[in-house]
């Protein structure tokens, strides 16, 4: 579906995937760093980066026909962190155990 | 009229016969189709997603013990399926690009290594599956997580009930993964059979295309599933 479908796109293929084995590398490696609180918030960076790629060029968002197809997964990504943003902000605060 | 009418008639019979009369050409047609499963993944995003969530609510609660029992599951087994996900996602854009580009040998090959990729993955779980059971590790009667220390808190060891909840929550999440590469395994399948037959052209490939945004999807899915479930408090 991209507009250049003239020239090879295989080359940016191999790429993205050359990209996403190098961020699952980090990941697993940076795991087994000492990095206190920020173990989790480096590898849900990098997992979101992995499924940005995956989703903008595998997936051919980047360069839909469609304008529609951008506001679906936005508002779907919206509605997810409305469920996961506000149920944290109640369970995430809550000082009694 | 009728004979305008009649003109119409003849004009939509020489259209691909793929092409539905309610579409107006045939990019129209794949764009709608696109549309369409991406919101249908929408939905599949909410419904991992009130998983996730289950997860975060109980990782704060049980912080230790979830590491404590995140530590007992072979990293290096997942990050391997993650490797052979992403692997199989090569393939797919092989096998859409092939579809556009009439390549039809590319198209099956492409096809074959992802079910095999696919079947690999299943094959690797299997064998994560059988430690977990080995090691009593599955949520049940014969649970067992008894004098397992927490990550940070050599002298603490991890509250038995608490680590079977981490262990509900990787069963349900990578199980339900599964299913979901069951499924898609089934859809290739499908479309291998498909393109045997030659059926897709560079006007109507619209099944490779969907089956691969699934298969894309699943594959997201998993981006998060590894270092949730795998790779919390892994540092000595």
């Amino acid at each position: 579906m991209s507009e250049n479908s003239k020239s090879s796109p295989l080359k940016m293929y191999f790429g993205i995937w050359a990209a996403l084995l190098l961020g699952t590398f980090i990941t697993y490696k940076v795991a087994f760093i000492d990095l206190g609180r920020f173990n989790a918030a480096v590898a849900l960076i990098i997992a979101t980066i992995k499924a940005l790629l995956v989703a903008l060029f595998f997936m051919h968002i980047k360069g839909a026909h469609e304008k529609l197809l951008k506001l679906v997964v936005i508002s779907t990504v919206f509605f997810l962190f409305i469920l996961l943003i506000l149920s944290m902000a109640d369970y995430g605060t809550r000082t009694w155990s | 009229m009728p004979d305008s009418t009649l003109v119409g008639l003849h004009h939509e019979e020489e259209h691909h016969p793929e092409l539905l009369h309610h579409f107006a050409d045939a990019q129209q047609q794949r764009d709608s189709a696109s549309l369409g499963m991406w919101i249908f993944l929408g939905t599949e995003i909410m419904f991992f997603g009130g998983l996730f969530c289950a997860y975060l609510i109980y990782r704060r609660w049980y912080f230790g013990d979830f590491g404590a029992a995140s530590k007992s599951i072979n990293a290096l087994l997942g990050a391997t399926n993650t490797a052979v996900l992403i692997c199989s996602s090569l393939t797919v854009v092989f096998a859409v690009w092939a579809a556009q580009t009439a390549r039809r040998r590319l198209l099956i090959g492409s096809l074959v290594i992802t079910m095999l990729l696919g079947l690999t993955f299943l094959g690797i779980k299997g064998v994560e599956y059988k430690e977990k059971f080995e090691e009593h590790h599955v949520p049940g009667p014969s649970f067992s997580f008894d004098h397992v220390p927490i990550p940070g808190h050599p002298d603490q060891y991890a509250n038995p009930r608490h680590a079977q909840i981490f262990f509900s929550l990787y069963f349900i999440m990578t199980g339900l993964h599964a299913l979901h590469m069951i499924i898609g395994l089934g859809l290739f399948a499908w479309l291998l059979f498909m393109a045997w037959k030659g059926r897709f052209t560079p006007e109507y490939h619209t099944p490779i295309e969907i089956g691969g945004l699934y298969w894309h999807f699943v594959d997201i899915v998993w981006i998060y599933l590894f270092p949730l479930l795998y790779l919390i408090d892994r540092h000595p």
